[in-house]
């Protein structure tokens, strides 16, 4: 185990340090202390490490992350996983606004609640939330999975492509072009794989699933006027 | 960008150090406003006194004999306490609204920031910890204060501009956002008679609040209208003699974090600013939700 500790060590040497490991390193294995809310916390990392973080985290943390497991044993502020394109990102709090967002690909579990925006504009991240989501989360999401054991707030998959959206709770209002879907085996295998995989206590059978109608796919001649 | 800080002490003991720790908190968020800086404090009043916070750009010529020139105007005794640009004048509070109208005519450079039984406000451009140190701020003692670090959007890096803002006996508000439909709500306001004295976004937001309370809102109903009545982006934290507020728009995208413990409420633009308060690992820290007020008071 290697130890970074904020108090006395910057974020940029952090950073740099941990963005040097290699995919063959031996140092597979790091916790990070007196995070205290700092920004950008583990960003753009590219090795099979494991990096603990042992308190809160600010703005953008384990952005951009590849390979690599975050696991923030406190709350995250925005942005966490911000366009993550593999890997896994633990947040054992909650996560404030845009959690996920633009993922690409990987694993984020939060344990507590997300907040507004959460998987905003998702293209191929799975999100597992154990608590509630609030308000325009999946807004434009293009691929992947949000799964949510708690609430879904307003507006859940407004102007949504193609991910698919899952929630075992009450979904507040749905958004443009979002609909209740059908719930067939291969949705069922996808969610008892990422319940798995996240530790979350969840049965698949609980959830209902939401997704595109696809009719703002295609420009509509009948709304020309609208414009 | 800006950062707001508030804290609201339930216990007594902590109130010599309120100072310490909003200051603490206001320079923690520098980087979201490092153009201005300003803190409304809560000091304590003392019976049938009011407190009028002054500021000048010319403040040796402005202070100087100012007590006794106002004193004599009012025929009534006014203590005059000064703190770099700003001063607290005391004086008694059946005199407070003919003190405001005196002072524009023997001092017609003053601005008055606050008045009240309790309130003092300072604000000035500059760095957050530039600005609490001209201030003496972190000496301050209090029950309840409010900060914030200003990254200009709406209007000029002046004085003026800067948080908080008064609009009313003991009332302060700050922002983090901007508001598209000030200057409809400004034209409004003036012509109700509410007292506006800049181009400022936030200060029409403090002056929608006291409006509604002259009308009999409570605070929490005034905070509740501002999210029909209200276009724009905003994070709210305001003060009153005894009480502080927050509420956010719907869309809530400027970013809020709270702590509460039993022996204060905190709020912050982002949790760095609290860090260092007592207790904090085990307080419970959340997120406000969008258009909820939350209110506490003593």
């Amino acid at each position: 185990m290697q130890t970074i500790d904020l108090a006395t060590q910057s974020l940029r040497e952090l950073n740099a340090t941990l963005q040097a490991q290699k995919d063959q390193t031996n140092a597979t294995s790091w916790e990070i202390l007196n995070p205290r809310g700092a920004h950008a916390i583990a960003v753009g990392l590219d090795a099979p490490i494991e990096v603990t973080v042992r308190g809160s985290t600010g703005y953008y943390c384990a952005g951009m992350n590849k390979q690599a497991t975050v696991h923030v044993a406190g709350s995250a502020g925005p942005g966490v996983a911000e366009n993550m394109m593999s890997g896994t990102v633990i947040i054992d709090g909650d996560a404030s606004q845009y959690a996920g967002a633009t993922g690409r690909g990987g694993l984020l579990v939060i344990k507590g609640n997300a907040s507004s925006r959460c998987g905003i504009s998702m293209k191929g991240i799975d999100i597992v939330v154990q608590g509630n989501i609030g308000h325009m989360s999946a807004f434009m999401g293009q691929a992947g999975n949000l799964v949510v054991c708690g609430d879904a707030g307003d507006a859940l998959g407004d102007s949504l492509y193609e991910a698919r959206l899952f929630v075992r709770g009450s979904v507040k209002s749905l958004g443009a072009d979002c609909i209740e879907k059908e719930m067939r085996p291969e949705h069922l295998e996808i969610l008892r794989d990422l319940i798995a995989r996240s530790g979350v206590d969840a049965k698949p059978e609980e959830f209902r699933r939401y997704g595109s109608a696809r009719k703002l796919y295609n420009f509509d001649i009948d709304n020309a006027a609208a414009y | 960008m800006c950062g707001i800080v508030g804290l609201f002490l339930k216990d007594k003991s902590l109130e010599p150090k309120l100072g310490a720790m909003l200051t603490d908190m206001l320079v923690t968020m520098t980087d979201r406003g490092p153009d201005s800086a300003g803190i409304a404090i809560y000091g304590g009043s003392a019976q049938g006194q009011a407190k009028l916070t002054i500021q000048s750009d010319q403040a040796d010529a402005d202070f100087a004999a100012l007590a006794d020139d106002l004193s004599s105007a009012l025929g009534a005794a006014v203590t005059l306490h000064r703190k770099d640009t700003h001063a607290v004048l005391t004086l008694p509070a059946d005199k407070a609204a003919d003190a405001r109208a005196k002072l524009a005519d023997l001092r017609p450079g003053l601005r008055v920031m606050s008045d009240g039984e309790s309130i003092e406000i300072y604000k000035e451009v500059g760095l957050p910890k530039d600005v609490a140190r001209r201030f003496e701020l972190s000496s301050m003692s209090g029950t309840h204060g409010i900060g914030h670090t200003r990254m200009a959007t709406e209007s000029a890096v002046t004085t003026q501009g800067a948080h908080p803002f008064s609009t009313g006996a003991d009332q302060c508000l700050v922002h983090n956002g901007s508001l598209s439909n000030h200057n409809n709500w400004r034209r409004k306001l003036k012509r109700e008679g509410i007292r506006i004295e800049s181009m400022n976004d936030t200060e029409v937001g403090a002056a929608y609040l006291t409006w509604k309370m002259q009308n009999g809102a409570s605070l929490g109903e005034a905070l509740e209208g501002t999210l029909d009545d209200l276009d724009g982006f905003f994070t709210f934290v305001v003060g009153t003699k005894d009480g502080f507020g927050v509420v956010r728009d719907p869309i809530a995208c400027k970013p809020a974090v709270m702590a509460e413990t039993d022996q204060y409420v905190a709020f912050g633009s982002e949790y760095r600013a609290l860090v260092n308060l007592p207790g904090i690992e085990t307080a419970r820290v959340w997120e406000p939700e969008p258009a909820t007020v939350y209110f506490w008071s003593h």
